[in-house]
């Protein structure tokens, strides 16, 4: 089983039939099974000319450059990025250049140490699916989109900041305590 | 002040309830120490040497008397009476339960209040000078620019899990009050030639191990584009900085490692593609902000007050009150008054109890506008007070210990927690002030003394600041024993200095006789009215260092 959670209409869903097989390290790539290959095999293949951009995705590490996917991102069917840890976030900075400057618009895999408590934040820097951690319950991590989801700045998701997509100013009535 | 609007409340009632729930996970054991400590870190929760400490956020040192309330509630409820005001504007709670950790954050949601980012490797809070909006000096308000980065870089999910902490600051005074040259990324706001806002943009700077002074990376930045400048600056950080030792990983070490100038053309770089963007700050939004912090109803008063001049004749205590612990206010007949909260060896720097909170609170509504600073020497301030109020307001002051008259002094010590309570510390800084605090407590030694900031850190993390200290006393621990290491000529503001050690460190019971040397050296070489810090510029550290250790040598020769 694996653990893979998508976006559907900006919520969580359990991916049960993900196609995608996660590579890393060399392996025999066949056209019949698509793989996200590592960065240098994904390129030793597509300068070979073997087809590799529409069937096969790559994965980026954190050291890696998004920009070497800039020119090729439309062709691709998804980029998935690494969290060696959680506490690394290389990764929020690559997905928001894939969506807002390179203009990807195929599948952002989070794949690593991906936890139910930093999934709001990823689909706010462009990630619309989710390998979550092995020995984690997907169940469990689905509930991270369903919490805290404000922001101030703006993100990959949301392209304006605060100041201009709300009416801002407005005093509520401060709730009482059987309100809250 | 600035109000909170609805999205403000219901993001911070938001935060509690999402902690609410980790902290529960947390309980049960559904979350590990491991994944759990960055989500407490970014909801300021500490794990101290005897238990939990959570540190509270007053953005840029600002509080309502209200909020001041709350704090002393939080203080008498959840802790032992009392907080501690940190050199980052915020207050620390020492002694908390995990458990009652998210019923204290809803106390503070409930008053417009929040811990979120007081510590983690994420922004921090946004800090200026403690007299912002009313220093007679200042250029600009510096707060609602403080106010707008505050917000953008609440949450802001790309830059939550940075290679290591980032703290901002903002200044816009002739004398700098806020050390803008010591953090991550100092901004000093002025007016170009036809009036508009410019901000100069100084990166790389910070204390800890390898104290460093930050550096211009560009000059005459518009306002507007403050957000997309600090984004870039934080998406080159986040990207580029290093992660592979928790020492090297503040954002100084890569500049350094780049050089400034090309880590500034990395930045131009990344900034060019982003400038003209959504991000770009809007007038409405700035007035929006600046509304609420326009000036409250000053009194028309005159200059002079017959009677405040009267006291000053008849009540020399007063008048050196006043002298030490008034600032120049920009309106006429106020002034601000600093609450001094180093009292000597009664207690230690910074700490004030609940009931002291709620005095200061009350008498922020009788005499001023119910508005409270926090400095970040740890000191409270009340920044509009009529001059013609100052007499009753120091006989008031008196009573709640909070009016020695030593603001900028010796005794005004910074000092961080220490290992007292800090489980990094390894050695207790609190002892080292109060052995000073005691030696040093005649006043009039002090005032001839004059302006001398003294600085202790418990270890190299540097959060007593003790770089800047015009003397800085640094503790480090050998074979298990506490020595402290002694450096002078070090100085905030825009004459920004890092001091120079003078040479090997004390024992803990050595440290105010070797202070007293340095003094007595300086009072020998001083000219005129020269600050303590002159002197050492002017001659260097060579006659200080000469007269404390030939002493010292002395003292051993004769022991033996």
């Amino acid at each position: 089983m694996n653990n893979i959670i998508g976006l559907v209409n900006g919520g969580g869903v359990y991916l049960a039939d993900d196609q995608w097989t996660f590579v890393d390290d060399e392996v025999w790539v066949t056209k019949s099974r698509p793989m996200i290959l590592p960065l240098d095999q994904w390129q030793k293949l597509d300068e070979s000319g073997t087809g590799v951009r529409s069937i096969h995705g790559v994965w980026l590490g954190p050291d890696d450059d998004p920009a070497v996917l800039g020119p090729i991102s439309g062709e691709l069917p998804i980029i998935a990025l690494q969290f060696p840890s959680f506490r690394d976030g290389r990764a929020y900075s690559q997905a928001n250049l894939l969506r807002t400057r390179y203009g990807f618009k195929g599948d952002l895999r989070a794949i690593g140490d991906v936890l139910r408590d930093q999934l709001a934040l990823m689909r706010h820097c462009g990630f619309t699916s989710f390998a979550i951690r092995a020995d984690k319950c997907v169940s469990d991590a689905l509930k991270g989109f369903d919490g805290y989801d404000m922001i101030y700045a703006r993100s990959a998701t949301t392209p304006e900041p605060l100041y201009r997509r709300y009416n801002r100013g407005h005093q509520l009535a401060t709730p009482t305590e059987e309100e809250r | 002040m600035y109000n909170y609007d609805s999205y403000d409340r219901a993001l911070v009632q938001a935060r509690v309830h999402q902690f609410r729930d980790q902290v529960s996970r947390r309980v049960n054991g559904e979350l590990s120490e491991e994944e759990f400590l960055p989500l407490r870190l970014q909801n300021g929760v500490y794990l101290q040497r005897h238990a939990y400490m959570l540190r509270v956020a007053i953005p840029y040192g600002t509080l309502s008397s209200d909020q001041l309330r709350t704090l002393a509630l939080i203080a008498d409820e959840y802790d032992r009476g009392y907080g501690h005001f940190s050199t980052r504007q915020n207050i620390q709670f020492n002694w908390i339960e995990l458990e009652q950790v998210p019923d204290i954050l809803q106390r503070l949601a409930d008053n417009d209040m929040h811990a979120i980012q007081t510590s983690g490797n994420c922004v921090r809070n946004i800090t200026t000078e403690a007299f912002a909006g009313v220093a007679e000096d200042e250029l600009i308000d510096p707060r609602p620019l403080a106010e707008i980065m505050r917000q953008w870089s609440t949450v802001n999910p790309e830059f939550l899990f940075l290679p290591r902490k980032f703290k901002i600051a903002i200044s816009s005074s002739e004398s700098d009050r806020a050390a803008v040259r010591s953090h991550d990324i100092g901004l000093y706001l002025y007016s170009g030639d036809s009036g508009e806002m410019f901000l100069r943009v100084m990166v790389g700077g910070g204390l800890g191990r390898t104290p460093i002074l930050n550096e211009i990376v560009r000059e005459a930045l518009p306002w507007q584009h403050l957000l997309t400048y600090v984004e870039a600056i934080l998406r080159v950080y986040n990207r580029h900085g290093r992660r592979d030792n928790k020492y090297k990983a503040r954002i100084k070490i890569l500049v350094r490692a780049l050089g400034v100038e090309a880590f500034a053309e990395e930045v131009e770089r990344e900034w060019e593609q982003i400038r003209d963007g959504a991000a770009e700050l809007t007038k409405e939004e700035y007035f929006r902000v600046a509304r609420d912090f326009s000036a409250p109803d000053y009194e028309k008063v005159d200059a002079v007050d017959m009677d405040f001049g009267a006291w000053l004749a008849r009540d020399s205590g007063f008048a050196i009150w006043v002298q030490n612990n008034t600032q120049a206010h920009k309106v006429k007949g106020y002034v601000s008054v600093v609450l001094s909260t180093k009292p000597g060896a009664s207690a230690p720097p910074g700490d004030v109890t609940g009931d002291q909170m709620r005095s200061v609170a009350e008498l922020a509504d009788h005499y001023g506008f119910g508005e409270i600073r926090v400095a970040h020497e740890q000191n409270l301030v009340l920044p509009d007070i009529r001059k013609t109020d100052l007499y009753s307001l120091w006989r008031k002051l008196q009573e709640l210990n909070l009016a020695t008259p030593n603001i900028g002094l010796l005794t005004d010590v910074i000092a961080c927690p220490g290992g007292d309570y800090c489980s990094l510390a390894n050695t207790r800084s609190l002892p080292v002030a109060r052995d000073i605090q005691q030696r040093f407590d005649d006043l009039d030694f002090l005032h001839d003394l004059g302006a001398l900031s003294l600085n202790i850190s418990g270890c190299m993390n540097a959060c007593g600041h003790h770089h800047i200290g015009n003397i800085g006393i640094l503790g480090v621990s050998k074979n298990g024993e506490e020595f402290f290491q002694i450096t002078i000529g070090g100085a905030q503001g825009e004459d920004s200095s890092l001091g120079k050690v003078i040479g090997p460190a004390f024992k803990v019971e050595e440290v105010p006789d070797a202070i007293d040397r340095l003094l007595s050296t300086y009072l020998r070489y001083r000219e005129l009215d020269e600050p303590f810090v002159e002197t050492v510029r002017r001659l260097g550290i060579g006659p200080f260092k000469d007269e404390v250790y030939r002493k010292l040598q002395n003292h051993k020769e004769l022991a033996q």
